[in-house]
């Protein structure tokens, strides 16, 4: 189905309403900023996530979730992105509840992640660009369990989080994807410390370091050296639901300039009646709309376990943090001066796609991953 | 029927049906076909699959079985469409009165026109041209000068059109004309017309990539019979804004690759140099962008939920996308991409169609008038 089910209409007409309403940039954004959260975003509104069943989206329903796919987080995420609004859904609802289902770390916190009572992190990169296969974190075997070493960056509410999904190298070298393995290290582990950043968008992530940080065997997510397969899944679910997240962006920063476009009058006229500005506005109309049907098509492959769905999550993060970004340029532009204050709102939807742009790859990780999978 | 159901039927008829030959892929435009009083098929398979295909309305499957369709529900038409391509099966026939004339007449013509002319086209027995642009009418269209004067029992039609794709080699018309100057868009007509109508006369125009796939066609005291006009006299820019949509849908599906290869370019190309792959790969991303848009939007467009201007977007990327493709494939090319007429390098087709692709952007409406509409009737931006 290449159009929206009525079901999938319904569920993006409530998360539009629910998040344009509880969302909004200065009832979330703006407020948590200036008041400095540690956190970057509210509990409350993450537990009214709860009371509309989107932190279990992909939740089997046999565990109480709504077990819904990526298409459907994708329309959750593209108002998400459209609101700038600060919360956990894409890390703990979408891509680590993908890493950690169907095995016993599920049971253990799906029902925590339901009633919103829990945050879950990734830890996957280790330098400051994406390189997921060049995992090199160590995690050597100790009785019966394992001894880490290492350190990881850019993992997004790390400080926040109760659980961490943790990419260590049990077996190969960086560069192999035989060896991963994935961990689930709660955040009061021993060894662990814990740096909170604060991110151009006002966003949290964390670096963490592990200084011998000792894990029972039962810590590990799936199969040992077989990290890769979750992660996998997790890295999946959490670009293609990246790329839906900055198609909201890229709308919103759009919607603002065109009413900008409308109203501001220069040389005794509305600046929107300039064709310079029109062919550029236009131009950025086709490509988000192009850059949502990249984002909606990954979404739907991955759904129906389509073999091109790995080449599409690809194209529709690439696709869709280029179109962001032109949209966010743009958008700063065409509002002239007032774009530079932070007064106006059109500033932070270019910082919120720098760090939406890098989350899970960017533009040239995926392009030369899209290369890679056609075969050049 | 289901759709399983009736994809077996139609697996198994295209088995018994679909000659070899028409299994290949279109390597040149001689190996499409066009139809027409004066075609000559390239072989006895081309014109037996255009009986066969025509004979079960499959030529247009999603037109009404009266006039000459498959009366094949969208569902339907896609299974035949997916099944087709399966196969590798070349389209039957290919022609401006399927993609641009058809639709106009099933919307605006009267009951007698549809029955005579759709189910011609169907057949593939009148090959159609398009008596749009003008030598001061390109972008400004609707400041075209070609008149018809009422007669009494005919229209008598003088002027000049250009940029008739194919009007040598077609054998009816259909061309706007002016039937008022009292308004610029309300004083046009639509009129259907023979090219063997005396007056008639047309001379190729040699393009940059040294083919003449366009004409001059010069009106010299037309007669037309009275009932050869489609719509309302005066209302013809309604039919022709409509077939403009249909055409630009069709100039927009370009940018999905000649040929309908699945191939990335870069796995065609396989480039050597890291700087080229790069270009290449963010272009694939682009085009395997697009090809998804051209699935939505078919679908949206097919459920009515699709801006009726958003062909005008499609056609933009479309069209810049198909551009930047053959910029990028002489790239790769190198120096075996300059050949212009060796047997090797295909009679100069890579230079060929990089040179023909610079008018995707400007037939059927150039891309600055695309974003001009985009940003009056999508954005409604002021005094656009």
């Amino acid at each position: 189905m290449t159009l929206l089910s009525d079901d999938q209409k319904m569920l993006q007409e409530t998360a539009a309403s629910f998040l344009a309403e509880e969302g909004a940039i200065a009832k979330q954004l703006r407020h948590w900023r200036d008041i400095g959260c540690k956190d970057g975003f509210g509990h409350d509104l993450w537990k009214q996530f709860a009371e509309l069943g989107l932190t279990g989206i992909c939740v089997p329903e046999s565990q109480g979730g709504l077990g819904l796919g990526a298409t459907e987080a994708a329309l959750v995420l593209e108002e998400i992105g459209r609101n700038l609004t600060p919360s956990p859904f894409l890390t703990t609802a979408v891509a680590a509840a993908r890493a950690i289902e169907g095995t016993a770390h599920a049971d253990r916190w799906f029902p925590q992640i339901l009633p919103a009572d829990a945050v879950l992190a990734l830890a996957i990169d280790e330098g400051p660009r994406h390189a997921p296969e060049r995992t090199a974190l160590e995690a050597k075997r100790q009785g019966n369990g394992f001894v880490l070493n290492g350190a990881k960056q850019f993992v997004v509410h790390g400080a926040s989080a109760d659980m961490i999904v943790t990419a260590a190298r049990t077996g190969g070298s960086p560069g192999e994807r035989n060896g991963i393995t994935l961990f689930a290290v709660a955040k009061d582990a021993a060894g662990l410390a814990i740096e909170n950043e604060a991110l151009v968008d006002s966003s949290k992530a964390a670096r963490l370091t592990f200084a011998k940080v000792e894990l029972d065997a039962d810590a590990v997510i799936g199969e040992v050296d077989g990290g890769w397969q979750p992660l996998q899944r997790a890295l999946s679910a959490g670009r293609a639901g990246a790329a839906a997240e900055l198609v909201g962006v890229a709308s919103g920063a759009s919607a603002m300039t065109l009413d900008y476009l409308r109203q501001r009058k220069q040389f005794g006229k509305l600046i929107g009646e300039f064709q310079a500005l029109q062919h550029r506005a236009a131009h950025l109309y086709g490509e988000i709309e192009i850059a949502r049907a990249a984002a909606l098509k990954a979404a739907r492959l991955l759904d129906s376990n389509d073999e091109q769905a790995e080449l599409y999550v690809s194209v529709a993060k690439a696709k869709a943090a280029d179109v962001a970004s032109l949209a966010v340029r743009e958008g700063v532009q065409m509002h002239g001066g007032i774009g530079m204050t932070d007064e106006h709102d059109i500033g932070l939807f270019m910082k919120r796609e720098a760090v939406l742009g890098e989350v899970f790859g960017d533009v040239y990780y995926h392009r030369n991953r899209v290369a890679e999978l056609s075969g050049y | 029927m289901t759709d399983e159901a009736f994809r077996t039927d139609v697996r198994a008829w295209l088995e018994a049906n679909c000659p070899v030959e028409m299994r290949q892929p279109i390597r040149s435009e001689a190996d499409a076909c066009w139809g027409g009083r004066n075609w000559t098929f390239q072989s006895d398979a081309q014109r037996r699959w255009l009986e066969v295909m025509a004979e079960r309305g499959w030529t247009v499957p999603d037109w009404p079985k009266d006039y000459g369709g498959g009366g094949l529900s969208a569902a339907e038409a896609r299974v035949l469409k997916e099944e087709m391509q399966r196969i590798g099966a070349r389209p039957p026939l290919t022609s401006f009165g399927i993609s641009m004339l058809g639709p106009a007449l099933l919307k605006f013509g009267t009951e007698e026109q549809k029955k005579h002319y759709l189910g011609q086209i169907a057949r593939g027995e009148i090959r159609w041209c398009q008596g749009y642009s003008e030598p001061g009418a390109g972008s400004d269209l609707a400041g075209l000068q070609t008149k018809a004067e009422d007669k009494g029992d005919y229209w008598l039609v003088n002027g000049q059109k250009v940029w008739t794709s194919y009007a040598d080699k077609a054998d009816w018309i259909f061309c706007l004309v002016r039937t008022s100057t009292e308004s610029k868009q309300g004083g046009i007509s639509f009129l259907l017309f023979d090219m063997e109508t005396p007056g008639v006369s047309t001379r190729p125009i040699l393009l940059i990539s040294g083919n003449s796939p366009f004409c001059e066609t010069f009106f010299d005291d037309v007669k037309v019979p009275k009932e050869q006009i489609v719509g309302e006299v005066n209302k013809g820019w309604d039919v022709a804004k409509y077939l403009l949509g249909h055409e630009r849908e069709m100039i927009a599906g370009m940018g999905l690759g000649a040929g309908g290869s699945s191939l990335t370019l870069g796995a065609a190309m396989k480039p050597a140099d890291p700087l080229l792959r790069a270009e290449i790969a963010a272009f694939d991303v682009d085009a395997l962008a697009f090809a998804a848009m051209s699935e939505r939007f078919a679908a949206m467009w097919k459920a009515g939920e699709a801006h009726p201007a958003s062909p005008s977007m499609m056609k933009y990327a479309g069209t810049e996308l198909n551009k930047r493709r053959n910029e990028l494939a002489m790239a790769a090319g190198g120096s075996d991409a300059l050949e212009w007429d060796s047997e090797r390098g295909k009679k100069g087709k890579a230079p060929r169609d990089w040179l023909r692709s610079k008018g995707n952007s400007i037939e059927g409406g150039t891309s600055e008038i695309q974003l001009n509409i985009v940003a009056k009737h999508i954005l409604r931006l002021p005094g656009a």
